[in-house]
């Protein structure tokens, strides 16, 4: 069954991809989406196996893959509930994305690429899932940062995608450093890189040491650093984070898969998946804990003056996987993966509803542009609510459940870290309110600001055009091009005056394929949490649930229940207050924001600039590597090495040359005569030495 | 059946007949069928020496010995598991060479296919060779083709590139020449199975490893003797740069892992401060200048310099997982590199400029090329599931065992590898077209769909069930890594060692350290 599941989207992706042309965009679309549906009906399958009947974990063996000296890799399919749940999360999203997309994506004319691209990701995240090795784990990696590089340019004219592609992969790439470098380590630690080994070898190697510059290096910490700066790079952890709202460039149906529900919880996954290991170190802990508050911090703060709707969600993903890494750092594994689990769900739901505003609003991504909404998308409208709520933690809400969990762990773990980091999850709690309800009152509340938008003019443009000369889909493909590469320019500069009015635009409401999925995940949104909260982290449910494919610590999981009760308040009062904020920021007093943005100018720039990590980054890194590449090229190759050493002999040979114009047969028959006259003496010399 | 004989013989009678025949209208045809057929027929010898090749068998299998001028030069062939996979690569990437010359090349058709059958014949004897002067005269000789190659066809500047190219190997090879004399005189044979086994004095191994560096090094090539290659890769035809990164830069690596490792054992143990040394600069320092080049060609160029610096860290990592990554890397970069300068080829041949800034947009107008190319860009990188990862995966892991610092400078790597590949593919495949003329350019016709589409196969392969690959060579390589094991390494003042569990604190020195890292497992 597993092997169907798995290699089920890449069969798809293939025959989608390299035949799309042949078959055609339809059936392309029908043959991925109907194997994504598959895979998920058999992770829902699996799921419940491990969930009901209480299965135990097992692998299948597919393949020898590299072999060298003690070193084996095998390709095979590793099976736990840790991987069930994975499963679970990654096909239900991606399937309902597939649907999504159709809808989404109609008017597009690569439509078998995209699909092709969609069906390849969820391959790869499944293969990382499912790795029984490290090197496996790292091939789902690399695979689905080469899904995500190519779908966040899957726009490929805009300039902007191109550079947010290659962001994407690049920095990724910087986390892959770290993530090998900790494969690398590891294997001379255990002898091996088959996680069942490794961790079952665990005790052993606690408290060994490396000595590394003279100084004593714990060998677990610096294991577990080293594929967490993987991590962080997947997960887009503070320091490498800059490539998820860069790669909100991509198709909004990307965005909801990849840079929300999946690929980039992939780095809590293998901390969970490595927790013995983490376990075994305190510092290491200590350091997830830390970078997961700091970023939970840093990208509300960011979220709350983001304009584009889309860029508000990304940062918000940001925030939450920070939740998510210092719920794994307090040693609420079970906690983490279950804000995993509901936040697949209502992001999901949020940014696809972001897409369908989008797709209302005709490309327009800046809420500034938007106002008024509810009446005319009330589903949408009704959904991104729900989505609202169960990311701001609303009463027996998805996040109700899994946020709660993860800041009493954090406060039942009693360490100086966890402590901070609960302090620090209670703010940011508080935050996430004000500028999740900021969204959607920016968005569906007020009055219509739709007239100051490039995008709504446009579309009153071509429609005018489409009544007069009949072009049809011709005409909005060049539309789609035009708008997209304004779409840069309005997130930074804003260089339009807000005006009101609706310009005589009327939005409509998404498609039927683009509802449901709405409904699917609204569902999840409700009602994940109250189901299965016991099972992930339940004191006693939670170990059998689990059954020892993640560090389940029951006695902090039992502490959390006896956490005092303003410890159990402090999420909801952070919730009201956050919407008492919102909605007096934003429907009471609508001057308010830019009065505070006025008074505050110094914070308000700060943030707005994203504390400037991208000015940074881009003056350390881009430019000085292309500043250091220039100067080995020229100075190093051309002036020094080229000047003294064949340019130099070359000279020297000009000199004095006479002598050699005589072989003016060219330099490959003296070449020739060298080598001989060189053998020639060698045997001579031979014929001396008398061998 | 004299094998190997046929292998090597056999072009050098096609060029011959090519060069006799009668030059006539249709010479340029003939030429380029008998080009295609002869090397066909070498690819087809090669699938027979690698299916008849037993991994379990002798050491050296296919074996000949003819004394031709005993004792100072014999006719002495036999392949172990390295020279038979550097073989079957350079007969496969020979027939897609001439695919690729089929129409680009006007000029001189009859020479310019005789060069080739020339430099095959040539290559594969430098890989057979068992006698150590019959390996000096195919490993010399074999650059003369090159020469005409870059010097007759080439670009504008290719006198100058012929030119630098020459010097540069002029100064290794007169080195190793003498080397080569003074230990055949000190060990009283010319056999390179004796030689391999024969223990040099210590200090005269460090010498005669020096003598024999200077001449690989050239070859790999290794900074900071590497600004030959740039220039010659941008003057040479496409089927000349895909020679020349495809099998004459293994030269280098096969000559460390042949003479340098099993000859000079100490003498590389205590040298591999240099050899990582400028591995992890040419690393850094090439790829960084590949990140600025406007040139399709050189950055492709400068690109094979890190790659090769993989492989000397991989080979003089000393140990399984290091060397067999290092002999990997070789195989993988010959596949990628070519196919590379095949697809800079193919957009050459409709635009004639390599400026990279000239293209852009192909994603639109040659779906089936950005394809193939972002395949390739992809295994240049290393994604896993190419032969790429395979390689680099293997060298650093190994090396990682002998030099954490090492380690840590060379897997910037693939950072840096990841930078300037894409940042290539961006402007060539991504953004709009840069003129009309780029707009017009017609994908992939089928002759050159023929040509990418096998090295695409097999880097795949290669990357997803390398064993194929690897099981021949794994005894050979297995006794060179006997011979190597147990030396003095040198001291690397800044390494990582494994100490034992609490409480001792006591950081031993590198030498002890990077032995007890091997033996721990």
């Amino acid at each position: 069954m597993i092997p169907v599941l798995v290699f089920t989207p890449l069969v798809t992706a293939l025959l989608a991809g390299l035949g799309g042309r042949a078959m055609g965009a339809t059936a392309a679309k029908g043959l991925t989406t109907a194997g994504l549906f598959l895979s998920a009906a058999l992770s829902w399958v699996i799921f419940s196996q491990f969930w009901l009947e209480g299965a135990q974990g097992y692998t299948v063996p597919l393949l020898d893959w590299i072999r060298s000296g003690d070193l084996v890799v095998q390709w095979a399919l590793k099976v736990d509930t840790l991987t069930a749940v994975m499963l679970v999360v990654i096909t239900s999203v991606s399937a309902l994305v597939h649907l999504y997309s159709w809808g989404y994506m109609e008017e597009d004319p690569s439509q078998s690429r995209f699909f092709a691209y969609l069906s390849l990701f969820t391959f790869a995240m499944l293969m990382l899932v499912t790795a029984d090795n490290l090197v496996q784990m790292f091939f789902g990696w690399e695979g689905v940062g080469l899904a995500s590089y190519l779908l966040i340019g899957f726009w490929y004219y805009k300039p902007s995608a191109n550079a947010a592609a290659m962001k994407a992969f690049v920095v990724n790439r910087v986390g892959d450093f770290g993530f090998s470098l900790g494969i690398f380590a590891t294997f001379l630690v255990f002898g091996t890189v088959s996680l069942d080994a490794i961790l079952a070898a665990v005790p052993q190697h606690a408290g060994q040491g490396f000595s590394f510059l003279g100084a004593r290096v714990d060998v677990m910490t610096t294991l577990c650093l080293l594929l967490f700066v993987g991590a962080m790079g997947k997960s887009a952890q503070l320091g490498l984070h800059t490539w998820l709202p860069d790669a909100m460039e991509g198709p909004t149906p990307v965005s909801a898969l990849i840079h929300a529900a999946t690929m980039v919880t992939a780095g809590v996954f293998m901390v969970c998946r490595l927790s013995p290991m983490f376990e075994a170190s305190v510092t290491a802990q200590a350091v997830v804990t830390c970078v997961g508050a700091v970023t939970a911090l840093f990208a509300a703060s960011v979220a709350l003056v983001q304009t584009d709707i889309k860029r508000v969600i990304a940062y918000s993903t940001c925030s939450q996987l920070g939740y998510m890494f210092f719920a794994a750092g307090s040693g609420a594994y079970g906690a983490a993966m279950f804000h995993l689990f509901t936040h697949a769900f209502f992001k999901a739901l949020l940014f696809l509803g972001a897409g369908a505003v989008i797709h209302a609003m005709h490309h327009e991504q800046d809420m500034r542009f938007y106002g008024g909404l509810r009446k005319h998308i009330p589903i949408t409208f009704a959904m991104m609510t729900i989505g609202t709520l169960a990311l701001t933690g609303f009463f027996f809400t998805a996040g109700y459940y899994s946020k709660d969990a993860i800041l009493e762990a954090a406060f039942a773990n009693g360490s100086d870290h966890a402590r901070f980091a609960f302090f620090v999850g209670a703010l940011v709690a508080l935050l996430t309110s004000f500028y999740s309800w900021r969204l959607v009152f920016l968005t569906f509340y007020g009055a219509p600001r739709w007239a100051g938008s490039e995008h709504i003019q446009h579309a009153m443009h071509a429609h005018g055009d489409h009544a007069h000369g009949d072009h049809g889909h011709d005409e909005h493909g060049h539309d789609e091009h035009a708008h997209n590469d304004h779409a840069h320019g309005h997130d930074d500069h804003g260089h339009h005056a807000p005006s009101t009015g609706t310009a005589g635009y009327h939005p409509h409401e998404a498609p039927w394929s683009m509802l449901v999925p709405l409904f699917v995940l609204g569902v999840g949104a409700l009602g994940a949490g109250w189901l299965w909260h016991e099972n992930f982290v339940g004191a006693h449910e939670g170990g059998e649930f689990w059954r020892g494919s993640l560090a389940f610590r029951e006695p902090l999981m039992e502490a959390m229940h006896h956490v005092p009760a303003w410890v159990i308040w402090t999420p909801s009062i952070a919730f009201f207050l956050g919407l008492a904020g919102a909605a007096y920021a934003y429907l009471l007093r609508p001057n308010v924001p830019a009065a505070w943005a006025k008074t505050l100018s110094w914070a308000y720039d700060f943030l707005t600039h994203k504390w400037y990590f991208d000015e940074l980054y881009g003056l350390v890194f881009v430019r000085g590597s292309m500043a250091l590449g220039r100067l080995f090229w020229v100075r190093g190759d051309q002036r020094t090495i080229d000047r003294f050493g064949p340019d130099g002999a070359a000279a020297v040979v000009a000199a004095g040359s006479v002598a050699a114009r005589r072989f003016q047969s060219g330099y490959v028959y003296s070449y020739a005569l060298v080598m001989l006259v060189g053998l020639a003496a060698g045997a001579g010399w031979f014929l001396r030495g008398g061998l | 059946m004299p094998i190997l004989s046929i292998m090597i013989l056999l072009p050098v009678v096609a060029a011959l007949v090519l060069a006799t025949l009668p030059a006539g209208p249709d010479a340029a045809g003939r030429a380029r069928i008998v080009a295609l057929v002869t090397t066909i027929v070498e690819f087809g010898l090669g699938c027979v020496l690698w299916a008849g090749f037993d991994a379990a068998g002798a050491p050296f299998q296919f074996v000949e010995n003819l004394p031709l001028f005993a004792p100072y030069l014999a006719w002495h062939l036999g392949i172990d598991g390295i020279a038979l996979m550097l073989i079957v690569l350079s007969v496969f990437l020979m027939p897609l060479c001439i695919l690729a010359s089929w129409e680009a090349v006007q000029k001189r058709v009859p020479e310019y296919m005789a060069a080739f059958l020339l430099m095959e014949s040539l290559m594969i004897g430098t890989f057979a060779a068992r006698d150590i002067f019959l390996f000096y005269l195919f490993f010399e000789a074999g650059l003369i083709p090159m020469f005409l190659i870059i010097g007759i066809w080439g670009g504008a500047r290719r006198i100058y590139a012929s030119y630098k190219f020459f010097l540069y190997t002029l100064l290794g090879s007169v080195l190793m020449l003498v080397a080569m004399l003074y230990m055949v005189n000190i060990a009283g044979s010319t056999d390179i199975g004796v030689l391999s086994r024969f223990d040099f004095d210590k200090s005269v191994q460090f010498w005669l490893f020096l003598a024999f560096f200077a001449s690989f090094a050239v070859k790999m090539p290794m900074w900071p003797v590497h600004t030959w290659l740039p220039d010659a890769h941008v003057e040479a035809p496409t089927a000349g740069s895909v020679i020349l990164a495809g099998v004459l830069l293994k030269l280098g690596g096969y000559g460390f892992v042949r003479f340098s490792l099993p000859m000079f054992p100490d003498a590389s143990a205590q040298l591999i401060w240099l050899v990582f040394g400028l591995s992890m600069v040419a690393v850094v320092y090439t790829s960084l200048v590949a990140l600025v080049q406007h040139d399709m060609k050189k950055l492709i160029a400068y690109s094979s310099v890190a790659h090769m610096a993989f492989v000397t860290a991989g080979l003089f990592a000393l140990n399984t997982q290091g060397i067999e990554g290092a002999m990997v890397l070789m195989l993988s970069h010959g596949l990628v590199s070519g196919a590379l300068f095949l697809c800079v080829g193919v957009i050459y041949d409709r635009l004639h400029t390599r400026e990279i800034a000239r293209y852009g947009g192909l994603s639109d107008t040659m779906p089936r090329y950005a394809l193939l190319l972002m395949f390739f860009t992809m295994a240049s990188v290393g994604l896993p599931a190419t032969s790429g990862f395979v390689a680099e995966f293997l060298v650093l892991i190994g090396l990682y065992q002998t030099s954490t610092w090492a380690t840590l400078v060379m897997t910037t790597g693939i950072i840096l590898g990841a930078a300037y590949m894409l940042y290539l593919y961006w402007r060539v495949a991504f953004g709009t077209a840069a003129g009309d003329d780029t707009r017009a350019m017609p994908d992939l016709s089928a002759r050159e769909i023929a040509i990418l589409l096998p090295i695409a196969v097999a880097v795949l392969w290669m990357g997803v069930y390398p064993s194929s690959f690897q099981d021949p060579m794994r005894p050979a390589i297995a006794a060179v890594v006997d011979r190597v094991s147990g030396r003095e390494l040198a001291t690397l003042p800044t390494n990582m060692t494994l100490t034992p569990a609490l409480p001792t604190v006591v950081a031993p020195t590198a030498a002890e350290g990077a032995t007890l890292a091997r033996t721990h497992h």
